[in-house]
C-alpha cells in the first residue's frame, strides 16, 4: 500500500507546541509511507489541493492527515481524497491538536506524542478497506410533535412547501401555552387573535393531518424512513360526529373536574371543550371525574347529544404513521413552585403563578377577565410580583435564566394597571433581562408610564396576616427591608422541561441536558438540529425562549426538513456492523445487546440461524462487536484488527526518554 | 405497651441545668415514661456555644468535642440534647473534625471517631416515638386548646445541617400537639428568630423579636405557645414582662415546653414536669385539661 | 459606620482578605449575585449598619476595614435564615461567623459589651467547665458598668428557684482548661506562620 502523511501546522495551534516537520520526517520511516510533508492549513483550499496533487503524483492509495479533531474536518478531508479518486474510507485523521498540542506546552513531549499518534493512524490505515454506501429512498412526510406555536409554524411552513405533515398533540386542543395567554409582549397583541388564525390554518390545511389528544408511543427506523406508533387516547366522544356545539358541557352535572386550561383556578365539567377557540373544537370526557365512568351513573351527555357522538366504551387506539423527518416542538411546563416553602409552598390560594395570572386577566378565564383574588373573589388593591421564582436558583438545581419572566411581568403589571387603575403594583426583581426588539422600552414603559414600583431585591418570605399576605422583601439599592401588605402575589415561575420530555427523548434517541431540555447539535451553528439524523427541534423544548424565537425556530426546522427532502434518496453510512456468517455461531447475544434493534435472525438454506444486520437501522455503536464471542460481527472501519493494530504499534513503539 | 429501653447519651447543656431547669426535668420524666434511658454524659462541660465560635470555631468544636468523646467512651451512638444551640455546637464539632482533623484532635487530645449522632429532643420524640404512639398513650387531651408551635430558628435550619423536618414549615411539633388533641393553627413565625442571646446585652432586640411572635400567637387566638428551645422559652416566658414594657402590651401568654405538654398529657405527675417554674403561669390551661381525662384502655400505660 | 466615598481599584481592594475569608469559611464569595434574599430574610437587618448582602458585597470588593469594624457582624444572631434561603447555596451565616473571629484576631470588635459578655462566658467555662449564669451576669454587669441589667427579673427568678448561688465545678476542669491552653498554643503558632 502507498500511504501519504500530511501534518498540519494549523497556524500556531499545532505548530506552537509540536515540531510538525520532525513528525513528517519521522513518518517516512513507517512501513508503506512513501510521502510525508507538513503544511500550514491543510483544511484550506490550497491545503486540500496539495493532498490531491500528492495522491496523483505519488500514486497514493491511502492518506493520513495529522491535524485537528476528526469531528472538525474528517468530512472535509474525506471529500477531498474522494475527489482525487480514492475511496473516502482510505483516509485516517490523527488528532494532534485537541489530543496533543492544545494540552501541553512541552514541545518535546508533544512532538513525541504526535509521532505516536501518526504511527497509530498509519497502522490502522494499512488495515482499512474501501467501504461503499447505498442509497435509500426518503419518505417525504414530516411528523411534528407538539401543537404549540412553534409546532404550528413548522407544520404550516412544511405544508406550504407541499409536504405532508402529521401533527401529534398531547392535549385535546392545539395552541400550547400561547393559547392560555391574554396578551403578548411587547406589543400587547391579543394572544388568541394572532394565534387563532394559525390554528384554524392548521385545521383546514389539506396537507396537515392532526392527531389531537394523542401521544407518541414508539419510534423506529432512521432518517428518511421512520415508523411512528401514535397512541390516540380515548376521548369517549366520536370526533367525526361531534360538532362542538357544547350542549353536553352545559348539562354535565360533574362540575368539579380539574380545569387544566385555567391552571386549576377553576373547576369545569367532566365533559368539556377547553376554550371557545379550541382546535379541534371537540368535546372530551375526563375519566377521572365523569360520573358514569367512575360509578356508572348519569349518561346525560349521551342522552342530549344531538348527533349521538358519546362513546363510553371507547378505548385507546394505536395507529402507525411513516414519515421521513421528525420535528420536536413539545414546549415546556412551569417550574413547580411548591418547593418554595417561604412562599407558602403552593398552599396559599392568593399566591399564584404567572400563567394563573394570565388566566385571571383573560376574558375566557375563570373570572371573565376580572382580576380577583382566588380566595374570596375580591378585587386586589396591592399586587406584588416576584421575579426569578425557580430560575437563577442553584439551590433547587435550576441555575439558568428562563428568559421570559422579566418581560411577562412587565406585561402583567401593565395589564393589572389597565384593569384596576387604582391598584398598586410592586415588582421585586434582581436584574431585568429585556434583550429583544422594543423589549427594554416596554419595561421602561411599565415603570415610567404605568407607575409601577420596581424594587431591586428578592423576597424572603410571604405569609398570611388576616386577609392579606405580608411580603418581606429588600431594596438592595438602598439596603433597607421593604414590607408590602399585598392582596395578591404573583410568582414569576420559571420554565422547566415539559412533563415526559425525557421519556420522549429516549424514544426518539435524542439527547437532553440535565434539565430535560433537548440538546441541539451545536449551540451556535446548528440550533435546530439534533445529533440524530432526521430529528429537528423547535421552540422551548430546546431551551427557554420567547414567542418570536419559537416561531423562528419552527420555520428553521421546516427549512431543514425541506432541505432534507430536496433529494429523493439519502446515502447510508457504511460504518456499520457486518456479520461474517462463516464465523457466526448463532448465539444471539448481539441481538440482545443492540440498543437500536438493528440485528435480526436470518435462516440459511441449511436451516442454521445467523445474525443479520439491518444496514439502514444500525447506528454504528459497536456494542455487538464488543459482545460477540467469536468476533463474527465487526464494526466496519473500526474492526478488531484495526484497533488492535493501533494498540500493538503503540505498545511496540520505541521507549522514549 | 412494652418497649425495650433505648439507651442514648444525654447532654443537658448549661442553660437547661440553670435557668431552664424545667426543660431538663420534663425531658427526663418524659423519656423515662416512654421507655428511653437517658445516660447523662458524665462530668460534661459547656459546649462553648456562640461565644466560643466567635473566638474560633475550632475552640468551640474542641469544647463540644470533649462531650462527644465522653459519649463515645460510653459506647453509645446517639446523643440527645434539649438545647438546639448545644446541638449546633455538637454537630459543629463533627464538622471541624472532618475539615481540620489534625488540629482538632491535637487540641482535644481524646480518642474520637466522629461516629456519634447528635439529635434534638424534638427529633427524638418525633422520629423515635412518633405522634401515633403518643395518641395511643395519652391520658389527658388538650381539647379545644389552641396551641401555637414555635420552633425557633435552629431546629430545622439550615436543612443540610439540621437534617430534620422542613426548614420553612416544620410540622413535627404540630403533629405531636395534634396527637394530644390540641388545635394547631397555621403559624407564619414558626422559625423566626426570637432574639437569641441578646437579652442581656441588647435587650431591645429581644423585645422586638419576641414581641412580634407573641403578638402573632395572640392574633391567632392561642391559649399557649409550645417551644422546644430553652433560649426561646426564656425570651418568651422569663422576659415576657420586659417584652410587655417594650411594646406597651399586656401579654399573659403561657409558654410551655413540648416535653411538659407531652408529659402532662401522658399523665406524669406535674411536679416532675416543673410546671411551677414557668414565669407566666399555665396552671389554668392544665387545670382545664386535667378535667378531661381520656378513658383508660388496655393500651395506655400508667 | 465607616463612610466609603469612592474606591480606587486595584489599590483599595484587599485580595488577601477576600482569599482569607473564602478559605476560612469555605464559601466561594464570588457566587453571590446580590439578590438580597439574605437581607430580606434577616430579622436583624433593622439594627445592622450594613445589611448582610452589603457585607457580602464589601467582601467581594475587599473592604477589610469596613467589614471587620462593622456592627452587623456582631449583632448577627447566627439564626441561619440567610443560609437557608440563599439561592446560590452560600452558607452566609458561616461567612458572618468567620468575620467575627477575624475581627477578634484584628482586635476590631465594634460592640464592646457583646465582646465583654462573650469573654466572661468563656472565662466561666475556663474556670468551672460550665457557665455559671449568676456569676456571668454579675461580672458582666460590673464590667459593663450596667449594674441594673435584668434586675427587674431578679425577684421572680429567685422565687422560682432558678438562680443558683454556687457554681457547679466539673471534675474535668483541668481537662477543659487544658483544651483552652492547647488552643492558645495552636493560635499563637498560626499567627506566627
Amino acid at each position: 500500500m502507498r500511504i501519504g502523511v500530511f501534518v498540519c501546522k494549523c497556524g500556531t495551534n499545532i505548530a506552537a507546541t509540536v515540531d510538525t516537520e520532525a513528525v513528517a520526517r519521522k513518518a517516512l520511516e513507517y512501513p508503506d509511507v512513501v510521502y510525508a510533508t507538513d503544511y500550514m492549513y491543510s483544511c484550506s483550499e490550497p491545503g486540500q489541493q496539495e493532498i490531491q496533487q500528492a495522491i496523483e503524483k505519488y500514486d497514493l492509495q491511502g492518506v493520513v492527515v495529522a491535524a485537528c479533531s476528526p469531528r472538525m474536518h474528517e468530512v472535509t478531508f474525506r471529500r477531498a481524497v474522494e475527489k482525487a479518486g480514492l475511496n473516502r474510507y482510505m483516509f485516517e485523521q490523527a488528532n494532534i491538536r485537541e489530543h496533543c498540542s492544545w494540552i501541553s506546552k512541552d514541545t518535546e513531549a508533544n512532538t513525541r506524542k504526535a509521532m505516536d499518534l501518526v504511527r497509530m493512524s498509519v497502522e490502522k490505515l494499512r488495515f482499512n478497506q474501501p467501504l461503499f454506501s447505498s442509497q435509500v429512498p426518503i419518505n417525504k412526510r414530516v411528523l411534528v410533535i407538539g401543537g404549540g406555536i412553534s409546532g404550528i409554524q413548522a407544520a404550516l411552513d412544511c405544508a406550504e412547501g407541499g409536504l405532508e405533515v402529521v401533527m401529534v398533540e398531547r392535549e385535546s386542543t392545539i395552541g400550547g401555552k400561547m393559547a392560555k395567554l391574554d396578551k403578548t409582549f411587547p406589543t400587547i397583541d391579543c394572544s388568541s387573535c394572532i394565534l387563532g388564525p394559525k390554528m384554524v390554518d392548521v385545521a383546514q390545511n389539506e396537507n396537515i393531518h392532526l392527531y389531537a389528544y394523542s401521544e407518541i408511543e414508539s419510534v423506529s427506523g432512521y432518517m428518511g424512513n421512520f415508523k411512528v406508533g401514535i397512541r390516540k387516547k380515548a376521548t369517549y366522544v366520536d370526533w367525526d360526529a361531534c360538532t362542538g356545539c357544547g350542549l353536553c358541557t352545559e348539562k354535565c352535572p360533574a362540575k368539579k373536574s380539574f380545569d387544566g386550561f385555567n391552571e386549576g383556578l377553576d373547576t369545569t365539567t367532566a365533559i368539556n371543550i377547553p376554550f371557545p377557540q379550541a382546535i379541534p373544537k371537540k368535546a372530551r370526557i375526563d375519566p377521572k371525574y365523569c360520573w358514569y365512568l367512575i360509578k356508572e351513573k348519569c349518561k346525560i351527555c349521551q342522552k342530549i347529544c344531538p348527533v349521538d357522538a358519546i362513546r363510553f366504551d371507547m378505548e385507546n387506539e394505536t395507529v402507525e404513521e411513516e414519515v421521513g423527518a421528525i420535528i420536536v416542538a413539545t414546549g415546556f411546563d412551569l417550574v413547580d413552585h411548591s418547593v418554595y416553602g417561604e412562599y407558602g409552598g403552593g398552599h396559599y390560594p392568593d399566591v399564584i403563578t404567572g400563567l394563573q395570572f394570565e388566566r385571571l386577566v383573560s376574558a375566557s378565564g375563570p373570572y371573565g377577565g376580572h382580576i380577583l383574588r382566588p380566595s374570596d373573589g375580591k378585587e386586589p388593591k396591592n399586587i406584588v410580583f416576584i421575579a426569578c421564582v425557580g430560575s437563577r436558583d442553584p439551590s433547587i438545581g435550576r441555575p439558568y435564566c428562563s428568559g421570559i419572566c422579566c418581560m411577562y411581568i412587565a406585561k402583567q403589571v401593565i395589564l393589572a394597571r389597565d384593569h384596576i387603575p387604582d391598584c398598586n403594583c410592586y415588582v421585586f426583581y434582581i436584574d431585568i433581562r429585556a434583550p429583544g426588539k422594543n423589549y427594554e422600552e416596554f419595561v421602561r414603559r411599565a415603570q415610567e408610564d404605568y407607575g409601577v414600583q420596581y424594587i431591586r431585591g428578592r423576597v424572603g418570605k410571604v405569609y398570611p396576616k388576616g386577609e392579606h399576605l405580608v411580603v418581606q422583601g429588600i431594596d438592595t439599592l438602598l439596603g433597607i427591608q421593604v414590607e408590602v401588605e399585598a392582596d395578591l402575589v404573583v410568582l414569576a415561575t420559571g420554565v422547566a422541561a415539559s412533563a415526559g420530555a425525557k421519556e420522549l427523548a429516549e424514544k426518539l434517541r435524542i439527547s437532553y441536558d440535565e434539565y430535560g431540555f433537548y440538546m441541539e447539535s451545536h449551540p451556535k451553528l446548528r440550533p435546530v438540529e439534533t445529533n440524530t439524523a432526521g430529528v429537528f427541534l423547535a421552540g422551548v423544548c430546546q431551551g427557554p425562549k420567547d414567542i418570536p424565537a419559537s416561531v423562528a425556530q419552527g420555520s428553521a426546522a421546516a427549512a431543514k426538513t425541506q432541505a432534507l427532502f430536496s433529494r429523493d434518496t439519502i446515502e447510508t453510512d457504511p460504518q456499520i456492523a457486518r456479520v461474517n456468517e462463516l464465523m457466526c455461531i448463532g448465539c444471539g447475544k448481539c441481538i440482545d445487546v443492540c440498543p437500536f434493534g438493528s440485528i435480526q435472525w436470518k435462516t440459511l438454506r441449511d436451516g442454521s440461524q445467523k445474525a443479520e444486520v439491518l444496514d439502514t437501522v444500525c447506528q454504528g455503536c459497536g456494542l455487538c462487536n464488543a459482545t460477540c464471542p467469536p468476533k463474527a460481527i465487526q464494526l466496519q472501519h473500526c474492526t478488531d484488527d484495526q484497533i488492535l493494530a493501533e494498540i500493538e504499534v503503540l505498545c511496540a513503539g520505541e521507549r522514549h526518554g | 405497651m412494652n418497649r425495650t429501653a433505648k439507651r442514648i447519651a444525654y447532654y443537658p447543656g448549661c442553660s437547661v441545668v440553670g435557668t431552664s431547669v424545667e426543660f431538663d426535668q420534663s425531658t427526663r420524666a418524659l423519656c423515662a415514661a416512654l421507655g428511653i434511658e437517658l445516660v447523662e454524659i458524665p462530668d460534661w462541660n459547656c459546649c462553648g456555644s456562640t461565644p466560643a465560635h466567635s473566638y474560633d470555631p475550632l475552640l468551640g468544636a474542641a469544647l463540644a468535642g470533649r462531650n462527644l468523646a465522653l459519649a463515645e467512651e460510653m459506647g453509645l451512638d446517639v446523643v440527645m440534647t434539649p438545647c438546639p444551640s448545644c446541638l449546633k455546637a455538637l454537630k459543629g464539632a463533627l464538622r471541624e473534625y472532618e475539615e481540620k482533623q489534625h488540629s482538632f484532635l491535637n487540641i482535644l487530645q481524646m480518642p474520637f471517631s466522629g461516629q456519634i449522632r447528635p439529635i434534638s429532643v424534638l427529633q427524638l420524640l418525633y422520629e423515635d416515638i412518633g405522634p401515633k404512639t403518643i395518641r395511643e398513650q395519652i391520658r389527658y387531651r388538650l381539647t379545644n386548646k389552641v396551641i401555637v408551635p414555635y420552633y425557633g430558628c435552629l431546629l430545622s435550619r439550615p436543612p443540610e445541617f439540621a437534617q430534620f423536618d422542613d426548614p420553612e414549615n416544620p410540622i413535627s411539633m404540630d403533629e405531636l400537639l395534634q396527637a394530644m388533641g390540641a388545635s394547631v393553627p397555621d403559624f407564619p413565625y414558626k422559625t423566626e428568630c426570637c432574639g437569641a442571646a441578646y437579652g442581656v446585652t441588647q435587650n431591645h432586640i429581644v423585645g422586638k423579636m419576641t414581641g412580634r411572635i407573641l403578638d402573632m400567637a395572640r392574633c391567632l387566638g392561642a391559649d399557649a405557645v409550645a417551644v422546644a428551645c430553652p433560649l426561646c422559652q426564656q425570651n418568651l416566658d422569663l422576659r415576657q414582662s420586659q417584652v410587655n414594657r417594650y411594646w406597651h402590651t399586656t401579654f399573659q401568654m403561657p409558654v410551655v415546653y413540648i416535653t411538659q405538654f407531652l408529659g402532662f398529657a401522658l399523665g406524669i405527675d406535674p411536679k416532675k414536669l416543673g410546671l411551677d417554674k414557668l414565669f407566666v403561669s399555665a396552671d389554668d390551661l392544665f387545670k382545664e385539661t386535667s378535667e378531661q381525662p381520656e378513658k383508660l384502655t388496655e393500651s395506655t400505660t400508667a | 459606620m465607616a463612610i466609603l466615598n469612592s474606591l480606587r481599584m486595584p489599590r483599595d481592594c484587599d485580595e488577601n482578605f477576600i482569599h482569607r475569608v473564602e478559605t476560612e469559611s469555605r464559601q466561594q464569595i464570588s457566587k453571590c449575585y446580590q439578590c438580597g434574599n439574605c437581607s430580606a430574610s434577616c430579622a436583624y437587618t433593622y439594627v445592622y449598619d450594613y445589611p448582610v448582602n452589603q457585607i457580602m458585597r464589601l467582601i467581594q470588593l475587599g473592604q477589610k476595614e469596613v467589614v471587620l469594624r462593622s456592627r452587623s457582624i456582631w449583632l448577627c444572631a447566627d439564626c441561619q435564615a440567610c443560609t437557608t434561603r440563599c439561592p446560590c447555596n452560600i452558607d452566609i451565616a458561616r461567612v458572618m461567623e468567620t468575620l467575627r473571629f477575624l475581627s477578634v484576631e484584628e482586635d476590631t470588635v465594634s460592640i464592646k459589651n457583646i465582646q465583654l459578655f462573650y469573654d466572661e462566658f468563656i472565662n466561666s467555662v475556663k474556670i468551672f467547665g460550665r457557665v455559671f449564669e449568676t456569676g456571668l451576669l454579675a461580672t458582666y454587669n460590673l464590667k459593663a458598668k450596667k449594674p441594673f441589667t435584668d434586675i427587674d427579673l431578679a425577684p421572680k427568678v429567685l422565687k422560682k428557684g432558678k438562680l443558683s448561688i454556687k457554681p457547679h465545678r466539673i471534675h474535668g476542669r483541668k481537662e477543659v482548661s487544658d483544651i483552652f491552653k492547647r488552643f492558645e498554643d495552636y493560635r499563637n503558632k498560626k499567627n506566627l506562620d
